[in-house]
């Protein structure tokens, strides 16, 4: 009895010490819209830098500048918005110098694919039959900010933002819009694509400032040379087709 | 600031109904698993307790798919009575409902299983109705296990967190309970106001922890 035991506990503690380690592990906080292309270009990456693996953290990218500035061991962090990313420079977490826009993106207002009415311009949504939009948090999420900012000029916020179902990352006001929860949703052309059968886009929405996506290695990255190649792979052609694949315009 | 009191007056309205609810269900349930003896009891019993075990997003994500408007109560739903359930306080409610609802189970069936069944049959000779019985003798004998059992529940709605989240979404007066409004501030950098949050927090944590004191009689203090 006592022997199984022991077995036991030392077969789990040896089974934790399993974990492969390698050479060098690269970890990058990306914006949530970045997901799949980025899990597309890790193999690519690992490709051309041998014994090492890319270690992704997705997220809005509010939330992944509340855990790099409170000390989260990120190497590289790219945000879907510029404001993020002056946040990040503000607070010396990233160097100017070292910034770059890699992509851009565009703004639109999907509806669940089975919904019968579809808003033909944006004043459309302040309407009673659109009771549930859902929009990224302005404070954290930069999809949120965006939208913020288009309806504000279009002076619509005041009506719509009631009617505001607030999402935590832009993949989780995808999520809302494919399960017919909401009535429409502010997305990026990306995301909508993701889901054809689900969702269909009702509108494309010109921003006041351009969607560019800023990426930098962080300045206290402890693999900063690695950190380095990885934001300049981004700019190379193997990369850059594949986030045009997914819909991603270029910077 | 102002939203702290609105996070803390929600969150003890959920916490408030969701015990409500496992009061009835979890005593009633309780007597009934205590009571009679079926095939596959054991089953249901587990099957019950699963809330308490499953990790909350789990649930979160059962539920969304249940009472969402494509799942098979939610469609029922809102095409016969137009209600959508997911984004309202109710869904809130009937998460922290799930979760805590194993705490009352546990508690009521090892309460009543451990009222002396010579006391009910005495009631039973005495000519009194099986509801009297229960009622009056059952219940009291067994109220201080399930009083504790109520209190846990109560604790874990006040803290629920994940499957709140999945499916009432978070809208300030609605369904952003406190710990989904300390989250949110989080991530927003808005550390003032998730210190408040979470100072407001932790002194409903302990008002309800001494009030709860002060209601279960403790032995050491009957004997002194």
């Amino acid at each position: 009895m006592k022997s199984t035991l022991h077995r036991s506990i030392a077969l789990i503690l040896a089974s934790t010490l399993g974990i492969a380690a390698h050479a060098a592990d690269l970890t990058v906080s990306a914006a949530a819209s970045l997901t799949n292309a980025f899990r597309d270009i890790a193999p690519l990456f690992e490709a051309e830098n041998p014994g090492t693996k890319v270690q992704y953290n997705f997220g809005a990218s509010g939330a992944l500048l509340q855990q790099i500035a409170k000390g989260a061991p990120a190497d590289v962090f790219a945000s879907a918005d510029q404001e993020t990313m002056d946040q990040a420079q503000a607070q010396d977490l990233v160097k100017e110098a070292q910034r770059r826009n890699f992509v851009s993106n565009v703004l639109v207002v999907v509806v669940p694919s089975t919904s019968a009415v579809v808003p033909n311009a944006l004043a459309d949504l302040a309407q009673a039959t659109y009771a549930r939009i859902a929009i990224g948090l302005p404070a954290s999420v930069p999809v949120g900010r965006y939208t913020k900012l288009v309806l504000e000029s279009a002076n619509l916020w005041s009506a719509i933002e009631p009617k505001m179902i607030g999402a935590n990352t832009v993949r989780q006001a995808l999520d809302y819009v494919a399960r017919a929860e909401v009535d429409a949703a502010f997305v990026y052309a990306t995301d909508a694509a993701l889901m054809p059968g689900k969702v269909k886009v009702a509108l494309t929405v010109p921003t006041p400032t351009p969607v560019l996506y800023p990426v930098a290695p962080l300045t206290a990255a402890p693999n900063g040379v690695l950190a380095q190649r990885f934001v300049d792979f981004l700019s190379t052609s193997k990369a850059q087709t594949v986030l045009a694949r997914y819909g991603f315009g270029k910077p | 600031m102002g939203e702290a009191w609105i996070a803390l007056a929600l969150t003890l309205k959920v916490a408030g109904w969701a015990t409500a609810i496992n009061l009835v269900l979890g005593i009633g349930i309780g007597y009934a698993m205590a009571h009679w003896r079926f095939p596959g009891r054991d089953l249901l019993d587990a099957v019950l307790t699963l809330p308490m075990v499953m990790p909350p997003t789990v649930l979160g994500y059962y539920l969304l798919v249940v009472i969402g408007s494509q799942g098979p109560l939610g469609a029922w739903l809102l095409h016969h009575f137009g209600i959508r359930l997911i984004f309202t306080w109710h869904a809130a409610v009937i998460a922290a409902t799930v979760v805590a609802f194993p705490l009352v189970f546990k508690a009521a069936r090892a309460a009543f299983e451990v009222v002396e069944p010579q006391l009910e049959d005495a009631a039973r000779t005495l000519g009194i109705s099986e509801w009297a019985v229960f009622m009056r003798v059952s219940l009291p004998l067994a109220w201080r296990g399930i009083l504790a059992g109520l209190l846990l529940s109560f604790a874990r709605a006040l803290g629920e967190f994940g499957a709140t989240l999945m499916v009432a979404g978070s809208i300030v007066g609605k369904t952003q309970t406190l710990s989904i409004a300390v989250y949110e501030a989080v991530q927003a950098g808005q550390d003032d106001t998730a210190n408040f949050l979470v100072a407001v927090t932790s002194i409903a944590c302990i008002a309800v922890l001494l009030g709860a004191g002060r209601l279960l009689p403790g032995r050491v203090a009957a004997r002194a």
